[in-house]
């Protein structure tokens, strides 16, 4: 069914340009101080220089930028969504995601294999897929079932710690911990969640956002137990299932007739936080299908409905918050193992930050948009060295954005979790 | 001789200073049609909102009798207990479905408890056990039947949310009969439906009636649906029952009248109104 | 040694905790306002107060470039512009950030908040620098309350003022919401938004005009902060945000005495924690009381119950 396209909408000149100076206006009062004005360090103390012209082109560009919004729009008004259509829900982009996730999944499983692959770019990879095994964990917790976690750095710190202890102290090796990592984690989920989850989504985060302060400040400042800012040193690296990754005989190169490269291990490494992730994305797709995942999303829709409809909201967030809990802790253990050290300062509300902003600029609730949004974040400094410094300046940007122009995400969409057609055929049905 | 399905005694409700329900008492026979009346604010969605656990009353007997699970004293128990354990459904007055989510979604949430059970807490769903998968699809099955019931079959994967407001209505009380329930609380369910969308509605609610013996408790202002359906009527009036009884009786109790119409005690009924009312009571 | 002059040293921490209370006072009205009239935390205002002090520092500077040296006059001539360049900071964010959002679902404007807190946090780290920032001493001196001979308890004229200050703004802010039409079309909001457009207040204006306040404290805030410590960075909103919300919480959210008493009693429980147990924990405790008291009294102390509508 055509619409009628909509008659090209006049544009008031004048009133754009009023408009256009007034932000200019706005933009000059936002920077004289803190853009025209720069504090330098001299020997004798702070002093100050101007940067005026910055503050002109600052001004110019505001000015700029508010016209073409206006001429673009063709509405006076910030932040006008895109109209809704009736759709029938996974119809649109459906396929194309499943097409780019596919190949994503295909690239991810060959990269340590392709001749490109250094230990740099293995390395990187290993990065990306830490973040993209937090993101789809605090996927959970935020895109399923809507509670806003902004301490979530809190179990990924206690499975890293967990397991270090354990590693160190009991000679634990990493597949033994690991599940004990995850538990921890869960078991951290359930003390904290249990007090606050019937909180308001506000007030909830702010509580999480203070946990994660609290866990860290204790793990910064409880030497005997954990190191304090020193950290624990000394983590044990992963095995193959018991070869060790050394020269000499019985280690993997040795017992596989390969010569010893320290690649092995890299490789290795790559690859069992791959599976965790894919783990940790299955685990979620599987989940929506079954009632209690439902029931997370029943209730980040409507607490209330499903109050009415015997749900108990409680106990509800309490599994979820806890099961991403679990999935951040299992990351932790595998960063411990990784990093061989850890100290509390990889564990600081940034972090949290971070996580959140892949898990909302991906699209909250899409597993593929949280792929994407880990590598910008891991990626960008890495390729645009001189826009490294700038990451964390776009990426608040970028979610302030998102939420104006498309709250739901860059990529949501949502595939309905049972169709009519799952049910019995027509002859079994009753009358 | 059987118990009353819902039976409230003596129920008052103060917010602060401002009691909105003064010392009701009615009752709702079982496979009866209970409707609520009265002027806005009245206290009518502050009943069902004590009766559903979303406000507890500050006093009050309020006395479940579920054929099949026995008696609960719903002031004492939560929301979620009551629709779960005591059967207990609702509808809202600004609906609230899940908009985000399937229309057959909406459906399969109402099931979540009985889902639950069967696949003790999804783990036997994520083992992929077959007493889940039947479980499932049972469950679809009666999704369905509601679905057909509705005219929603077709619109089965639409987004909730994107339903014309007759359907939502209508999927919303589907919903609540799915969770099945011994009573079903519809707030204002014909509030924004032409006169051929609250006929329709009409005749839901009396085959929901005779087919599933289900209790029906509505809030309602549209006539047409209160006098048509109802078995019983109670009346309210800034908090207080001022009438009860069957629809012929209410429709020409002067009380009633006057608390529609807004007249004081003592003043004068006006002349076209006084006409109709029997001799006696003008 | 901790303990010795005890009495003295109690009355000493007394003095600085209220000192610091009253500046986490001026922070926590910013977030109670804005809380009370649209229902959401304002996650950047911490970044707010960051940027009053760096106004503050920046027009110290500039005044000791030009040679305006004279204390009095520069500090009234810092107070404005810190309250002007900051207020407009306010009023931005809130149109750019908040106002597209009225509509959206409920966590969009706490996400943008969060956003927008990260955004401002590196702004001003990339233009300022990540270094700390020290300012020369402006204001020095004081005078000895009481001296047990272990211990001398001294009242410094900057705390004077910075509790003179916040006095006086307590006073003037609380005239304003009382009587003036401003603070009616205020309170009207707050009680009940849609009702107060109906009946003719310019809501959005309104809305503007408490960030716009709310902020203008918060600079205030910042100045007294970059005179008490001296020195200042970027992440200094960070904390002191997180425990001004904390005050406002503990003070009942939405109540503007709340905020000033929420204020002070952090105020005093860091000083007092920090001076007779660990100091390391300081923030702990901070933070627990935060958690503490929204798990059991939510409304806070002054705070009035919510009542949820179904």
């Amino acid at each position: 069914m055509a619409a009628h396209p909509e008659p090209a909408p006049r544009i008031d000149v004048v009133a754009a340009l009023k408009e256009a100076g007034l932000a200019a206006l706005v933009a000059l009062g936002l920077a004289i101080p803190l853009v025209g004005f720069q504090t330098v360090e001299r020997i004798d103390g702070l002093g100050i220089d101007t940067r005026f012209g910055w503050v002109a082109v600052a001004v110019a560009a505001v000015f700029a930028g508010r016209l073409l919004l206006i001429f673009v729009q063709g509405s006076r008004h910030w932040g006008s969504r895109p109209k809704r259509r009736f759709v029938r829900l996974g119809e649109n982009t459906k396929s194309h995601l499943r097409i780019v996730g596919m190949i994503g999944l295909a690239f991810g499983l060959a990269m340590p294999l392709l001749p490109f692959a250094d230990r740099y770019y293995v390395d990187l990879g290993t990065t990306v897929l830490i973040y993209v095994m937090l993101g789809w964990g605090l996927n959970i917790v935020v895109g399923l079932a809507g509670l806003l976690d902004l301490g979530y750095v809190a179990f990924y710190a206690i499975g890293a710690y967990s397991f270090a202890l354990f590693a160190i102290h009991f000679d634990v090796s990493f597949w033994a911990a690991l599940p004990v990592a995850g538990i921890l984690a869960a078991f951290l989920g359930v003390l904290l969640g249990f007090p606050v989850l019937r909180l308001r989504g506000d007030y909830l985060a702010i509580v999480t956002l203070g946990f994660g302060e609290i866990i860290r400040i204790i793990l910064l400042n409880w030497y005997d137990f954990t190191g304090g800012p020193n950290g624990l040193s000394g983590i044990p690296r992963p095995s193959f299932f018991g070869l060790e990754f050394s020269r000499g005989e019985g280690g993997f190169a040795a017992t596989f007739g390969l010569d010893y490269s320290p690649m092995h291990r890299l490789i290795f490494l790559y690859y069992v936080i791959l599976v965790l992730a894919l783990i940790t994305n299955l685990f979620t797709l599987r989940i929506r299908r079954l009632p209690v995942g439902r029931a997370w999303e029943a209730l980040r829709e409507d607490e209330i409905a499903c109050r009415a409809l015997g749900i108990n909201p409680t106990i509800t967030k309490l599994s979820a918050f806890a099961i991403g809990a679990m999935f951040g802790g299992f990351a932790g253990a595998f960063f411990a193992t990784r990093q061989g050290f850890i100290s509390p300062e990889s564990f600081t509300f940034l972090e949290s930050a971070l996580i959140l902003a892949v898990v909302v600029l991906g699209g909250m609730g899409s597993q593929t948009g949280v792929v994407i949004a880990a590598l910008f974040l891991v990626l960008l400094p890495e390729f645009a060295r001189e826009l490294a410094q700038f990451r964390m300046l776009l990426f608040g940007g970028a979610m302030v954005l998102i939420m104006i122009w498309r709250p739901r995400g860059l990529l949501a969409h949502r595939e309905p979790t049972v169709r009519l057609s799952d049910g019995p055929p027509a002859a079994e049905q009753s009358a | 001789m059987t118990d009353p399905l819902l039976r409230v005694e003596h129920l008052t409700m103060r917010f602060g200073g401002l009691v909105a329900v003064d010392d009701l008492e009615f009752e709702a026979a079982p496979g009866e049609i209970t409707a609520i009346i009265g002027p806005n604010g009245a206290g009518k969605t502050t009943v069902f909102n004590c009766l559903t656990g979303f406000y507890p009353p500050t006093v009050g007997r309020l006395t479940l009798s579920n054929p099949r699970k026995g008696r609960f004293l719903l002031e004492q128990m939560d929301g979620d207990r009551i629709a779960r354990e005591a059967g207990v459904a609702r509808t809202f007055q600004n609906i609230r479905l899940f908009s985000r989510m399937s229309v057959l979604e909406n459906l399969m949430v109402a099931q979540h408890t009985e889902l639950m059970r069967a696949s003790v807490f999804s783990i036997a769903g994520l083992l992929g056990l077959p007493s889940f998968t039947r479980a499932e699809r049972q469950a679809i099955e009666l999704s369905r039947y509601w679905l057909h019931r509705m005219r929603l079959e077709d619109r089965a994967e639409w987004e909730a949310g994107n339903l014309p407001y007759g359907a939502q209505r209508r999927l919303e009380i589907a919903r609540a009969m799915c969770t099945k329930p011994a009573l079903l609380c519809l707030d204002e369910p014909a509030a924004g439906l032409n006169p051929r969308e609250s006929a329709e509605l009409n005749e839901i609610l009396l085959d929901i009636r005779r087919d599933h013996g289900v209790g029906i408790l509505l809030i309602e202002h549209d006539m047409s649906v209160v006098m048509g359906i109802s078995d019983h009527i109670v009346v309210l009036d800034y908090g207080r029952k001022i009438a009860d009884g069957a629809p012929e009786a209410i429709r020409n109790d002067p009380a009633v009248i006057r608390a529609y119409l807004g007249t004081d005690e003592e003043e004068e009924l006006p002349e076209e109104v006084a006409q109709d009312l029997p001799r006696g009571m003008q | 040694m901790r303990g010795a002059g005890g009495m003295e040293y109690f009355l000493q921490q007394l003095i600085n905790g209220l000192t610091l209370g009253a500046i986490y006072g001026l922070i926590a009205i910013g977030y109670t306002m804005v809380y009370g009239i649209i229902g959401m935390i304002n996650f950047a205002h911490g970044e707010i107060f960051m940027i009053g002090a760096f106004v503050s520092l920046i027009s110290f500077l500039v005044l000791g470039t030009i040679g305006l040296t004279w204390i009095p006059l520069a500090l009234l001539i810092v107070l404005i512009t810190a309250m002007l360049f900051t207020s407009i900071y306010g009023w931005a964010i809130e149109r750019i950030a908040y106002r597209p959002l009225r509509g959206s679902f409920r966590l969009a404007p706490l996400i943008s908040a969060i956003g927008m807190s990260i955004f401002l946090q590196n702004y001003v780290q990339i233009l300022q620098g990540a270094r700390v920032k020290p300012l020369q001493p402006v204001i020095t001196g004081g005078f000895v309350v009481a001296d047990s001979g272990d211990f001398t308890v001294v009242l410094s004229y900057l705390q004077i003022i910075i509790m003179a200050t916040t006095l006086a703004l307590m006073i003037g802010f609380w005239a304003v919401i009382t009587r003036t039409p401003f603070g009616r079309s205020q309170r009207a909001c707050q009680q009940d938004r849609l009702m107060a457009g109906l009946v003719g207040i310019n809501v959005d204006r309104t809305i503007s005009l408490t960030f716009v306040t709310g902020a203008a404290l918060a600079a205030v805030a910042g100045l007294l902060v970059t005179l008490y410590y001296g020195v200042i960075d970027f992440f200094i909103g960070f904390l002191a945000g997180l425990k001004a919300f904390t005050a406002a919480v503990l003070g009942g959210i939405g109540s503007l005495p709340g905020a000033m008493l929420g204020g002070l009693l952090i105020g005093l429980i860091e000083a007092f924690w920090a001076a007779y147990f660990d100091s390391e924990y300081k923030d702990v405790a901070a933070f627990s009381i935060l958690v503490l008291v929204l798990i059991f009294k939510p409304t806070g102390l002054l705070g009035r119950p919510e009542v949820e509508k179904v």
